[in-house]
This record gives C-alpha cells, sequence and structure tokens, in this order.
C-alpha cells in the first residue's frame, strides 16, 4: 500500500512532462483478474516492470506463470480477453513526452497508441493474420489508420516494409493471401505491421516458439536488428532460456503470476538467486552438454542419484526400414491431372535395434513425422521394405497386420488432441489390452493400475477424464496407452514438444527409465536439438524427404559433415549469453519445397560412410546441398 | 475459378440423373394403377389404356425411362389431367410469383438475420443478445400459417392496411414475405452469432486490435467477413427451407404460385404436374448449391485460388 500512495505522487492522472530518468515502460503493482464461473480469479499479482528505450527485457515463465496475460495488460488487449485490470498501474510515456497510466486510459486513447506508440507480435503466425485479406491490405491498413495516408502511399509503405522484413519480390507478395505464405514468411508479416508506425515498444508474445529452428534464428536476427535500428524498448516473452540468453538484456523470471527474480541476463545465467529459476536452468537442456559423453543421459534430478547412463542396446534390429518412399500427389484441373508430387519420404533406410533410440530430426515439411506415420501405415508407402523383428511387413495381411498394430506404438505430439475427452483415462488405456486379447477381466484393470504406476501416475486417475489432467499428465496416459500392448518399437512424433521445460524433463527421463526396464526401442522425432542429445543413441538427420546424415549421436552433433547438419545444429539458441551470436552468418532463404513436377525426380544415392556406423549423402539433395 | 465452375458443374450431372430416376419411379412404385386413378373410375378398358400410353407407363421400365427422359430434355412435360393445359404452361405461369416471394422472403431474412446475429454477436450476454434470441426463438417456434394468420388478422382485418391474400403490388408482398421468411431470420440470426462469437476468438482479430484498428471496422471487416463463409453455406440450405415453406405460406395468401398449384394437383392426383414440379423442386436445389459453391469461394481466397 505504501509504495502505491508514493507512486501516485510521482504519477499524477493526468499528463506529466517527460524527465530524463523516466523509463519508457513503468508497470507497478499490476494485478490483473479473469472472471470465471467459479468467480474471479486474479491471475498477476502486484507486478513491476521497468522497460527503457531500446532496452530488451525477457519475461520469461511457463505455461500459467502470467506472462501473456501481462502482455495483453500492457496493451490493454485485455478487455476483449475478458480479464480486467483491478490493480497498479502502468505507466508510458508515449512520443511527445507525455506520460500516460494505461490501466486507466480510454478504450479509445489505447486504440490510438497501439500502433504507432505499442505494438505486439504473437505466437502463432499461422493464425494472427486474416485469412480473407491480401497481406498487402493488412501491412497498409495499419500505415493509413495512424498515419493518416491514402491507399497508395499505404501500400507503398507495406512494401518498403516487407523489404525491411527481408521478404524476397515484395511487390508481388503483397497481393497473397496468408494461406500462400509459409510460417516463417508469416511472421514476418505479423513484424512487417507491428511495426510499420515504428512503435516505441514492441512486445513479442513467444515470437518464434512456432518456428523451425533455422527460421527462428532469422526472425530472432531480424527483430534484434530491427529494435537497434528504430531505438525500441522490447518485452520478450518467451519459456526457452536457449532464446533468453540470445536476445535479453535483462531477464524477469515470472511463476503464478508473480515475479521471482529479476536481473541482468549475465546475473540471471551465471548466479540465479531463487530456487525456481535455478531449477528452470536446470531443466534446460543444453546442447553440447553430453559432447563427451557416448550414450545419452537422462536430466539430472535436483536431489537425486546422479544419472546412469543409458547403455540399453542390444546388437539384434527390431525394426529393418530400406528405401521407404511415400509420395503425394497434387492433382488440379478438371481432370485432376497429376501436376506435381510431394516427396515425403523419398528412399529413407534405417535400422532401429531392441532398445534402442534413433532419433530423426529436421524441420517441418522434411518428412520425418510422414516416415513415421509410413511405417505403421496412417499414411501408405509408395515403395521399400519394412521388416519388423525379421517379419516382413511391407505388405499388411491377416495375420502380420495384427503383429505389426501390438508390437509398434505411436506417442503423438498433441496430448490434448490425442485422448478421447469422452473416455475415462482407464477406459483409453485398456483399450489396446482389448483389441489385442491381452488379457479379460479383472486382469484387465489390474494391468491399467500397473502401467499407471510404471508411467508415474495415481491409480485413482483411472477415473479420471482427460480435462482434468495437466498437460504432463495427459502425456504420461498416452505413453501408458502406448505400453499397453508390450510394444517392442514406441514411435514419438515430437512427443515432448508441447510440455513446459520441467515437465518435458520429466517425461523424457520416464522414457529413458522405460526404456532401460523395458527395453523397449524409440523412434524418437523431434526438431529439438538439445532433447535429442539426452535421449538418443543415433540421429538421423532428414532434408526435403531424404537421410542426408545418420550415425551415432556424438559423431553427429559432434561432429556433422552434411552441410544441412552444420546449419541445424548453428541455428539452436544457446543458454549461454556470453556465447551470444549476432555474429553468426545466418542466410535468410527458405527450405525448397518438396513439391516437384511429375517427370522432375529428385537425386537419390546410398549414404558414404566417414566414420564407425557414421554416413552422409555425398549427391546433391533438393536446392541447396 | 473457371475450372472449379466447370468441375462444379460436371459435378451436378449423377445428382440430376438420380433425382430423374426418382422422379421417374415416383409414379411408378405408387400403388395403385396412376392410369385408371387418372383415366377415372367410369373409363373403360380402352381409355385407361389410352391414358396409360399418354402418361408414358406402357412398355418395359428401361425403355419408359428413355422416352420419358427424352421427352424431359425437350421440355415436353405432358399434359395436366386436371385442366388438359401443357405442364410447362401451367408451371411457367406460377413461377415468377413463387420466385420473387421467396426472393423477397429471403432479402430482408438476410438482412434481419445478419443485423441481429451480428448485434448479438457483438453485445452476447447483454439485453441486446437476449433480446435477439428471444426474437430469433420465437421466429423458429412460430408455425408459419399461424403466424400468417395473425398477421393477416392483424394488419389486414383489423387494420385494414395490407391485402389479406392475392398476387399484385408491393403490398401484396409485405405480409406472405415475412411469414415465409421468419424461420429463415431465426436460424441465420442464431447461426451468424454463432459464427461472429467464434471469429471473434481468433487470434487475426486480436491482431486487428493490436494494430489499433476502430472498433467498427474489428467488426464489420475483420470479424464479419469471415463469420460470412459459413453463413453462405446457411443461406443456401435455407433457400431450400423457403422453397418447402412457400407451400404452406402460398396457401394461407393464396399465392398463384407454384406451392399452390403443387397442393391442388396432389388433391387432384395431376401426376404430370407432381413428377414436373417435384423436377423443378429438384433442379433449383442444384441450382442454388451451385450459386452457394461459388459464393463460397468467392468470400473464401483459399477456395478461390486453389
Amino acid at each position: 500500500m505504501r509504495t502505491l500512495r508514493i507512486v501516485h505522487l510521482l504519477y499524477p492522472t493526468s499528463a506529466a512532462p517527460l524527465s530524463q530518468t523516466q523509463a519508457l515502460l513503468d508497470v507497478q503493482g499490476l494485478r490483473v483478474t479473469f472472471d470465471t464461473d467459479r468467480g474471479p480469479a486474479t491471475v498477476v499479482h502486484g507486478l513491476d516492470l521497468r522497460v527503457s528505450a531500446g532496452e530488451t527485457v525477457a519475461v520469461v515463465g511457463e505455461s500459467g506463470s502470467g506472462k501473456s496475460v501481462t502482455a495483453l495488460a500492457i496493451t490493454r488487449l485485455i478487455d476483449y480477453a475478458g480479464g480486467r485490470i483491478t490493480g497498479g498501474r502502468i505507466g508510458f510515456t508515449d512520443r511527445a513526452g507525455v506520460l500516460h497510466d494505461l490501466a486507466t486510459e480510454t478504450p479509445e486513447a489505447m486504440r490510438r497508441m497501439r500502433g504507432p506508440e505499442i505494438a505486439m507480435v504473437f505466437q502463432e503466425p499461422m493464425t494472427s493474420l486474416n485469412p480473407v485479406l491480401r497481406i498487402g491490405d493488412q501491412i497498409a491498413e495499419a500505415v493509413m489508420l495512424h498515419q493518416g495516408v491514402g491507399q497508395a502511399e499505404g501500400r507503398a509503405e507495406a512494401k518498403r516494409m516487407l523489404d525491411r522484413v527481408r521478404i524476397p519480390e515484395s511487390a508481388s507478395q503483397l497481393d497473397r493471401y496468408p494461406f500462400q505464405l509459409s510460417g516463417g514468411m508469416r511472421q514476418r508479416v505479423m513484424i512487417a505491421i507491428a511495426l510499420s508506425c515504428r512503435p516505441r515498444l514492441l512486445i513479442a508474445d513467444e515470437p518464434t516458439t512456432a518456428l523451425d529452428v533455422t527460421v527462428q534464428a532469422q526472425v530472432l536476427r531480424l527483430i534484434a536488428s530491427l529494435q537497434r535500428e528504430l531505438e525500441m524498448g522490447l518485452i520478450f516473452i518467451t519459456h526457452d532460456m536457449g532464446v533468453v540468453a540470445e536476445v535479453a538484456d535483462r531477464v524477469v523470471v515470472m511463476r503464478n503470476g508473480e515475479k521471482v527474480e529479476e536481473g541482468d541476463v549475465q546475473r540471471i545465467f551465471d548466479a540465479p538467486e531463487h530456487p525456481y529459476t535455478r531449477a528452470l536452468l536446470a531443466a534446460v537442456p543444453l546442447l553440447g552438454s553430453l559432447a563427451d559423453q557416448k550414450l545419452p543421459v537422462p536430466f539430472p534430478v535436483p536431489d537425486g542419484p546422479p544419472p546412469r547412463p543409458q547403455d540399453t542396446v542390444t546388437d539384434q534390429p527390431v525394426l529393418e526400414v530400406r528405401d521407404l518412399v511415400t509420395r503425394f500427389d497434387v492433382r488440379r484441373g478438371l481432370f485432376g491431372r497429376l501436376v506435381g508430387r510431394i516427396h515425403a519420404v523419398e528412399g529413407v533406410s534405417f535400422d532401429l535395434r531392441h532398445g534402442e533410440t534413433l532419433a530423426v530430426v529436421g524441420e517441418s515439411g522434411c518428412g520425418k513425422s510422414t516416415t513415421g506415420r509410413s511405417i505403421i501405415r496412417l499414411e501408405q508407402p509408395v515403395g521399400g521394405t519394412i521388416r519388423l523383428a525379421g517379419l516382413d511387413v511391407t505388405r499388411l495381411n491377416r495375420s502380420n497386420e495384427p503383429l505389426l498394430r501390438r508390437a509398434v506404438q505411436f506417442v503423438f505430439q498433441d496430448p490434448f488432441a490425442s485422448l478421447d475427452p469422452r473416455l475415462t483415462i482407464g477406459f483409453s488405456i485398456a483399450e489396446p489390452i482389448h483389441t489385442h486379447r491381452l488379457l479379460q477381466g479383472p486382469a484387465v484393470e489390474q494391468r491399467v493400475r500397473e502401467l499407471l504406476q510404471q508411467v508415474d501416475l495415481p491409480v485413482e486417475h483411472i477415473w479420471r477424464y482427460p480435462h482434468e489432467l495437466s498437460g504432463g499428465q495427459r502425456q504420461r496416459v498416452c505413453i501408458a496407452r502406448a505400453l499397453a500392448s508390450e510394444p517392442q518399437v514406441i514411435i514419438a512424433d515430437e512427443a515432448v514438444a508441447a510440455l513446459d521445460v520441467s515437465i518435458r524433463a520429466q517425461v523424457v527421463n520416464l522414457l529413458m527409465d522405460l526404456q532401460a526396464r523395458l527395453g523397449v526401442a524409440f523412434l524418437f522425432i523431434s526438431h529439438d536439438m538439445a532433447v535429442v542429445e539426452r535421449v538418443a543413441h543415433r540421429v538421423a538427420v532428414m532434408y526435403l524427404g531424404q537421410i542426408v546424415e545418420i550415425g551415432p549421436r556424438q559423431a553427429v552433433m559432434g561432429d556433422p559433415r552434411h552441410a544441412y547438419t552444420k546449419r541445424l545444429l548453428a541455428a539452436v539458441p544457446v543458454p549461454d549469453p556470453r556465447r551470444r551470436a549476432y555474429a553468426r552468418d545466418l542466410d535468410d532463404s527458405e527450405v525448397p519445397s518438396p513439391l516437384r513436377a511429375p517427370s522432375d525426380m529428385p537425386t537419390v544415392a546410398p549414404l558414404v560412410q566417414v566414420g564407425p556406423d557414421h554416413y552422409v549423402a555425398r549427391h546433391h539433395v533438393g536446392g541447396l546441398y | 475459378m473457371l475450372v472449379f465452375l466447370i468441375r462444379r458443374l460436371v459435378g451436378t450431372v449423377p445428382v440430376l440423373v438420380a433425382v430423374s430416376i426418382f422422379v421417374f419411379g415416383f409414379v411408378r412404385l405408387l400403388p395403385g394403377d396412376p392410369a385408371r386413378l387418372v383415366a377415372g373410375p367410369d373409363a373403360t378398358a380402352q381409355d385407361v389404356a389410352a391414358v396409360r400410353i399418354e402418361l408414358g407407363l406402357d412398355g418395359p421400365l428401361l425403355q419408359q425411362y428413355v422416352r420419358y427422359m427424352g421427352q424431359t430434355l425437350r421440355g415436353e412435360l405432358g399434359r395436366s389431367a386436371k385442366t388438359r393445359q401443357p405442364v410447362a404452361h401451367e408451371i411457367g405461369a406460377r413461377f415468377m410469383p413463387t420466385l420473387w416471394l421467396t426472393v423477397a422472403a429471403m432479402a430482408w431474412a438476410l438482412a434481419f438475420g445478419l443485423l441481429v446475429g451480428v448485434i448479438s454477436g457483438v453485445r452476447r450476454g447483454r439485453w441486446q443478445d437476449h433480446a435477439g434470441m428471444v426474437m430469433a426463438i420465437s421466429g423458429i417456434s412460430f408455425p408459419s400459417f399461424w403466424l400468417g394468420l395473425l398477421l393477416i388478422d392483424l394488419f389486414s382485418v383489423r387494420l385494414g392496411w395490407l391485402p389479406t391474400g392475392g398476387y399484385g403490388d408491393w403490398t401484396h408482398f409485405v405480409l406472405p414475405s415475412i411469414t415465409l421468411g421468419a424461420g429463415v431470420a431465426a436460424v441465420l440470426a442464431r447461426f451468424t452469432r454463432s459464427a461472429f462469437v467464434e471469429v471473434s476468438a481468433e487470434d487475426y482479430v486480436r491482431t486487428a486490435r493490436a494494430k489499433g484498428v476502430p472498433e467498427r471496422m474489428v467488426v464489420w471487416k475483420h470479424t464479419l467477413r469471415n463469420a460470412l463463409i459459413p453463413v453462405v453455406t446457411m443461406t443456401g440450405l435455407q433457400f431450400g427451407f423457403l422453397l418447402g415453406g412457400s407451400i404452406v405460406v402460398e396457401t394461407v395468401f393464396s399465392w398463384p404460385g407454384l406451392g399452390r398449384l403443387l397442393i391442388d394437383s396432389v388433391s387432384f392426383r395431376d401426376y404430370p404436374v407432381i413428377q414436373a414440379e417435384i423436377l423443378l423442386f429438384s433442379l433449383e436445389f442444384v441450382l442454388i448449391n451451385l450459386i452457394v459453391d461459388v459464393l463460397y469461394a468467392f468470400v473464401n481466397p483459399e477456395i478461390r485460388l486453389k
């Protein structure tokens, strides 16, 4: 209360002249409340936050920490999201040097500020642009609104902005619709909209989370250079400590709507004070931390015994994939003429041994998911052979299909979408047991309880429904369901990508623990190189439908031989502010499309051995390599 | 776009064939001998045979179908058993009144439904929303024959402002089109509201506000344009509903249209007219769906440009 009164003296309700020491943004004691069916729920409790011109403040926290709500409160977009500001002040000094309290500004005054004074970039580039409007018009709209210029001038400015965010052939891009652009390009358009009115404060809410790692590096670098150019204050909201180390001057760590720690970026990484900050940093997989380890090692548990290396691989292959090809025909025109093919998987070969984790890495559209889906026939491959424990399962028939369905299980990325909301957890887990007629009667329930224990969930969850569980718990349920048929292989397709860092570490450890106990083999499909370093015995790098490099994890990540592997590793943000890589040379090119004309077959050639069990493509793959 | 249109047109052919088989089979599958029914109770066996030939009910089924299709494609729909006039002539005279009634009903239903839907969507949870939705529920719940009679009682009998029925100048249109469109307006209002509320929660609406777009434009430009996409589909379906509704409304308001013609010919067992009307109604449905698909592509660039 005392501080609030002082603040009140410093900031009279009407506009005050600019003083030299004033921060661009000075949030004091911010409280944000949502009205829910069960009454008001306060999600931000008395937050203080200062940002000066040209400064980058990273706001870090896991889901539910209130970091996005804070951003919405500063822009007052919270008014339209069902929340209200129930306490505190949001001091903001505008271009003219006038101080405002954004918490009490009128909606119309706030509208005038959004754009020229404060702009936002959101997490989801795929849904943040209006699908029925041309991107040129969406940029020009902001310019015309705030600068009072006409259509022609607005359009010219839109083109200049597209150049500025380095979208090639900007003139022809103006008339395109969002669905015609890739995620990375859409995020550039979002940045162009946000910066079109030269805001003094930019709030970027997880702007790179939905992007591939090389695209993320491009967008981060773009934001940083534009920030310096325009001398903007930047609030960068993220859960990714690697990104924090890459961009921040100062760091604010939030949990459950409160600030737990604040400090200079270097200090936060070197000497975190709050236990939560320490736990957060410990859970961050650090690429290169296992560089001198041959085997994967689980995440260290605070106050636990040191983790044991994962020595579980046998010589016996359980899954042998040879020359797998999956293509999707693209038909167009009146008679559905074949105009092209998407070469999703092109000549992929690998072995997976009992107890082994083979990570398949690459960026969106590289074919890693299609490879996994083709193995269990969620997609129909057009060529190649698949052998399971010596048995040919390329062509499914009545005798080998049940074997494949039982021995190979799948865990999907989104634990929210992959459980039936109307079935209890117990029912979902029991379903494979019934389908494969493994047990009957009361033994089924006994087995479900056992499975819940295996994935460290309380057995009472058997009667719960998915919506009662958190994301991490749901993913554990999905893992239990996958284990129910006693599989030899589990294909985990980005299975930990949607989870918070600390939960992610726990689930990764669970998977490794299950492997040690049950000897199950994982095909671990992931875009996250740091997690892959933790779990994988071997790594396969996919690019444009082909494996361009495959080998022991230590060799591929420590001594990458293929240009694309190198590019991929270089783009991973390093959670160490000292190793910030502004100077890192990144190209702005996009990955070429796997869509090719029907007559234009990609070159496929056997990989060349460069080390023990380490193979690399030496032929020309796609447009780049 | 052209390819899309052509493909869509070609796609209607199997539908039309199926409809023609249904209409063809309709008379032949009915219990009893239609030729005897049409010829009347006093007809001789010779008369019945003559009627059978006139109705095209002689010879093997396949031959009958081919003959029927040939005649239909040439526009020869036979003669009405009641008036002995050519069916095409009978229908032609009634077509425009029904079309105008339907269009008038749809026009005000769309205007009213969209407006109420958007207002309810913008003011959701407040009195405007509740009022709008009470109106919508009422519109859906009132049977149209009853609503029609109430309106006649109030505006024609008590106040004497509008004619009780018949076809003529615009005053004749007011009550029938309101009666016919009430249900559709209500459905569209509810549907627009839910589409609007759904789109309001989209990320790109937030983006629009984040760049300082005035609330009026957030509603009409950013939200409604996207909410219209499902509404277009719904409007097409409702057009079909109006065609069905016109049967009741035309009877209530003695409107000289296709709906009443259908009722008359059913009570007279005028098979050639019934057959032709069913065919026409089906054609209209197919045509409306075609227009809806084209409109859908028009409002949705993702369909248009693919």
